[in-house]
C-alpha cells in the first residue's frame, strides 16, 4: 500500500459513501464504521459496568430526545451528566429506571442492561428494577407522613425488614447514612414536610438507601438548596459512592467537577463526550464541551 | 433631550427617550389603573352584598313562616274516663274498650268547661276547638292503662288548626267572618279559654315525630326525613365507592385514547342532564323492567345515585389531578407499584377533595325532587318508613305536597319542612369544611 496523502484520504472516503465532516467529532485513527458510541469523543465503556446503554434513543411524540446514546455506568463511582437545558441528560437519567415509562408518549429504543439484562425486556419487571436503581429528584418530595414513615416506606413494600425491631435499626441506618439522624433522632414523628429544604433533600437520600438499592439516580438533587445544604449533600455523594454506583445530572459544573469521578456531556440530545472527570474540566476534547465548560454558553 | 437612551432613533415616542417622560407617563397611567381597582373593588362589593341580601330575605320569610310550627296550641280539659261510654258491655275487655266513643268525653269535657253554650250548631262549633284526634289519644291512654276507668285526669290535649292559628295570630279579628275560619263566637271562647290558663302554645313534638296527615296539627316531618334518610344512605353507599373507583381509574390507569376521551365527554354531559330525565330513566329501568316497588327509598335512591355520580367523579378526578406529580414520582421512584402508589400516597392526599365533591352531591341529592316525583315518591304516605323498600316521601316532596294544600295552616308547616332542610344541607356543608379542613395536609 503505498503512503497517501491527506487530499486522497478525504476523496477516498467520499467515494465509499462516508460522510465524515473535517470537525471535532471524529478525531483522525478512529473506526468510521458506525458502532455504539460512535457519535461521542473518549471512552464509553469501563470494566465490568454495573448498567450499560448502547444507542438509546428517546422520542416524546415527535420529538427526538435523545440520540443513540450509548454510555456505561461504573460500580462505585459517581458519574455527572451536564450539558445545557434541554440537552436530554435528564432524560437519560430517568430511562436508567423506567421513569419515562410514566410518560405516556415516550418512546425508547436501543439497549440498557444492568447485569447483562435488558431493563426494557418484557419480562423485566419494572417495580424490582426501581427497588435495584432509586431515585432522588430535583425538588426534595418527602410523603407527607411522618420521617419515620419515609424511610420505612420502602423497606415496607418491598418486604425487607421481618418485624418492628428490623425496621426500626433500617430506619436508624439509613438516616445516620444520609446524616440526618441527629438532626431528626428526636422527632421522628413529625411530617417529613416540616423540615428545611436540605435535611428533606437528605430525608429523600435515606429514603431511596434504605431499600439499598445498587444505583442511585439524582436528577439535580441540589438545585433547590442552598450552598451549605449543597455542601453537605456532596460530602453524603463521596461517601455513598462506597456502596453505589451514583449517576448525578447537575447544572454546576463546579458540583460536577467536586463529586464525580466521569462526566458526561450531552448536547441537543447528543452525548458529545465522555471522560474522566479531571480530564473533561482540564483538556475537553469536543469543541462543545470546551465551550460549555468554559461558559461560552450554555 | 436630557437623558436620551442611547441609540435611541428619532421615530422612538418621546416617554422612550426621555427618562422623565417616562415617569410621567407611568404616573398618568397609575391613576387610571388604581381607578378601574377600586371600581372592580365596588362591584365585587356589590355583587357579595346582593347575595346576602337575598340570602337574607330568603332566611327571614322562611323562618318567620315557618319559626311558629315549633309551637304548638294545646288545651287544658278535665277528662273523665266514663265507663258508660267506654265500657258499654261492662267487660272491660280490650276489644270493647276499643270500640268506644272517645270523642264523647272531650266533648263532655268541654261542655262543663263551657256550661252556657246550648244547641246542637254552638255546641258543634264549640267541638271544633279541639282536634279531632284527642279522641285517640284518650283511647291510647286506656289502651295503656285500662285502671284509670272510672277517675278523672286533667290533661293538655291538642287544639284544632284554626284554634293554633288565632293563638299564633294568623286570624285577625279585623277579617270579616266569613272569610276566617272562626266564628265571631269560637274567638270568644278561644279568648276566655286562654284567659283561663286553659290554653298554651308547647313545643310541638307531633311536627317532628309523625308522618305526613290531612289534619294539619297531626302532619309532621319525620316521615319525610326518614324517607330521606334511607334514600340518601343508598345513594351514599352506592355512588361513593363507585364514583371514587371511577375516578381512580380513569385518572391513574386507563391510558388516554379516543375511548377515554369519549367516556370523559360523557361523563360531563351526564353532570348537565335535568334530573327529571334520570327520573324518567329510574320508571322505565328500575320499576317498570326489573319490578322494584314504587315510592321506595331503594329505587330513589337508586335514581339519585345515577344523578349524583358524574358530580362525584368530576369532582373526585379534580381532586386526584390536584396532588402533585412529585409524590406520584416519589413512590414509583422507590419501586411501589401503581396501585400502591395510589393507595398510600395519591388516595390519602385526595380524599378531603373526594369527601367534599361527595358531600356536595349529596346535599344536592337530599334538596331533589323532580326525579323523585317520577318514581312515586311523591305519594300520601302516612306511616313513617321502617325500612328501603316501605313507601315513603322526601323532605323536598313533603314540601312540594304540603306547598299545594289549601289550608292555612300547611302554610307554616311548608315553612318548618323548609327549615329541617335547610338544617340538614347547613349541617351536611359543615361537615364537607370539617372534613376538608380536617384531612388536608399539606405538601
Amino acid at each position: 500500500m503505498t503512503p497517501v496523502v491527506a487530499e486522497d484520504s478525504s476523496v477516498a472516503s467520499s467515494e465509499a459513501g462516508v460522510n465524515v465532516k473535517p470537525s471535532h467529532r471524529q478525531p483522525a485513527g478512529l473506526d468510521l464504521t458506525p458502532q455504539p458510541g460512535a457519535g461521542t469523543v473518549g471512552t464509553i465503556t469501563v470494566d465490568n459496568p454495573i448498567m450499560s446503554s448502547r444507542d438509546v434513543n428517546v422520542y416524546y411524540g415527535d420529538k427526538h430526545a435523545i440520540k443513540n446514546v450509548s454510555l456505561d455506568i461504573a460500580r462505585n463511582q459517581v458519574i455527572a451528566m451536564i450539558g445545557p437545558s434541554g440537552c436530554g441528560k435528564s432524560t437519560f437519567l430517568r430511562c436508567l429506571n423506567r421513569m419515562n415509562d410514566t410518560i405516556e408518549s415516550a418512546r425508547v429504543t436501543g439497549s440498557i442492561t444492568m447485569d447483562g439484562r435488558d431493563i426494557y425486556d418484557r419480562r423485566q419487571d419494572v417495580v424490582q428494577l426501581r427497588a435495584r436503581v432509586g431515585m432522588v429528584f430535583q425538588k426534595p418530595n418527602p410523603f407527607p407522613k411522618s420521617i419515620y414513615e419515609n424511610v420505612a416506606y420502602g423497606p415496607r413494600i418491598h418486604g425487607l425488614a421481618a418485624d418492628r425491631v428490623e425496621l426500626d435499626e433500617i430506619v436508624q441506618t439509613s438516616l445516620s447514612r444520609a446524616g440526618l439522624w441527629d438532626e431528626v433522632k428526636d422527632r421522628l414523628a413529625n411530617p417529613g414536610t416540616s423540615l428545611s429544604g436540605g435535611q428533606q433533600q437528605r430525608l429523600c437520600i435515606a429514603r431511596t438507601i434504605a431499600i439499598n438499592p445498587e444505583v442511585i439516580l439524582m436528577d439535580e438533587p441540589c438545585s433547590a438548596l442552598d450552598p451549605i445544604a449543597t455542601a453537605r449533600i456532596e460530602d453524603l455523594i463521596d461517601e455513598l459512592r462506597a456502596s453505589y454506583a451514583i449517576c448525578i445530572v447537575t447544572h454546576s459544573m463546579q458540583q460536577a467537577a467536586r463529586v464525580s469521578q466521569r462526566t458526561a456531556y450531552f448536547h441537543l440530545g447528543d452525548l458529545i463526550e465522555v471522560g474522566e472527570t479531571d480530564r473533561i474540566f482540564t483538556n475537553p476534547r469536543h469543541k462543545l464541551t470546551e465551550d460549555y465548560i468554559t461558559g461560552r454558553f450554555g | 433631550m436630557s437623558e436620551a437612551i442611547p441609540g435611541a432613533g428619532a421615530r422612538l415616542p418621546e416617554s422612550l427617550r426621555d427618562h422623565r417622560k417616562a415617569a410621567e407617563a407611568v404616573a398618568r397611567s397609575l391613576k387610571s389603573r388604581y381607578r378601574a381597582e377600586t371600581r372592580f373593588r365596588l362591584y365585587g362589593l356589590g355583587a357579595v352584598s346582593l347575595g346576602l341580601v337575598f340570602l337574607a330575605i330568603l332566611f327571614v320569610t322562611i323562618i318567620g313562616q315557618g319559626w311558629s310550627v315549633f309551637r304548638q296550641s294545646y288545651v287544658h280539659l278535665e277528662i273523665f274516663y266514663d265507663p258508660e261510654v267506654l265500657d258499654t258491655d261492662g267487660t272491660r275487655s280490650p276489644e270493647s274498650l276499643a270500640q268506644g266513643d272517645y270523642n264523647a268525653l272531650v266533648k263532655a269535657a268541654l261542655r262543663k268547661l263551657f256550661p252556657d253554650v246550648e244547641g246542637r250548631p254552638d255546641l258543634r262549633q264549640l267541638y271544633g276547638l279541639v282536634s279531632s284526634s284527642a279522641g285517640f289519644d284518650l283511647q291510647k291512654r286506656i289502651a295503656d292503662g285500662p285502671s284509670k276507668l272510672g277517675t278523672s285526669e286533667t290533661l293538655w290535649l291538642l287544639a284544632s288548626d284554626e284554634l293554633d292559628l288565632y293563638y299564633k295570630g294568623r286570624i285577625e279579628r279585623s277579617e270579616s267572618e266569613e272569610s276566617r275560619p272562626l266564628s265571631d263566637q269560637q274567638l270568644a271562647w278561644a279568648d276566655r279559654l286562654r284567659s283561663k290558663g286553659g290554653a298554651e302554645l308547647r313545643f310541638n313534638r307531633v311536627f317532628f315525630t309523625s308522618g305526613d296527615s290531612r289534619e294539619p296539627e297531626l302532619a309532621g316531618v319525620w316521615g319525610a326525613v326518614a324517607g330521606s334518610f334511607f334514600t340518601l344512605l343508598v345513594t351514599l353507599v352506592l355512588s361513593f365507592p363507585i364514583g371514587v373507583a371511577a375516578a381512580i381509574y380513569l385518572e391513574e390507569f386507563a391510558r388516554r385514547n379516543r375511548w377515554t376521551d369519549l367516556i370523559e365527554v360523557n361523563i360531563n354531559n351526564l353532570a348537565a342532564v335535568p334530573s327529571i330525565v334520570f327520573g324518567l330513566l329510574g320508571l322505565a329501568v328500575f320499576i317498570n323492567f326489573f319490578g322494584l316497588p314504587r315510592s321506595a327509598p331503594v329505587v330513589g335512591g337508586l335514581v339519585l345515585t345515577l344523578m349524583t355520580l358524574p358530580t362525584i367523579i368530576i369532582a373526585s378526578r379534580a381532586a386526584l389531578k390536584a396532588v402533585p406529580p412529585s409524590i406520584r414520582e416519589a413512590a414509583l421512584g422507590m419501586g411501589a407499584s401503581q396501585i400502591q402508589m395510589v393507595a398510600h400516597h395519591v388516595l390519602p392526599l385526595a380524599m378531603p377533595g373526594m369527601l367534599t365533591g361527595t358531600i356536595i352531591g349529596m346535599a344536592r341529592a337530599l334538596g331533589e325532587s323532580a326525579p323523585l316525583l317520577m318514581i312515586g315518591m311523591v305519594a300520601f304516605i302516612v306511616d313513617v318508613p321502617k325500612s328501603l323498600l316501605d313507601p315513603a316521601t322526601v323532605l323536598p316532596v313533603q314540601v312540594f305536597i304540603w306547598a299545594d294544600v289549601p289550608e292555612r295552616a300547611f302554610v307554616e308547616r311548608t315553612s318548618g319542612a323548609i327549615i329541617v332542610l335547610l338544617a340538614f344541607l347547613i349541617l351536611m356543608n359543615g361537615l364537607a369544611v370539617i372534613l376538608r379542613n380536617r384531612f388536608e395536609r399539606r405538601w
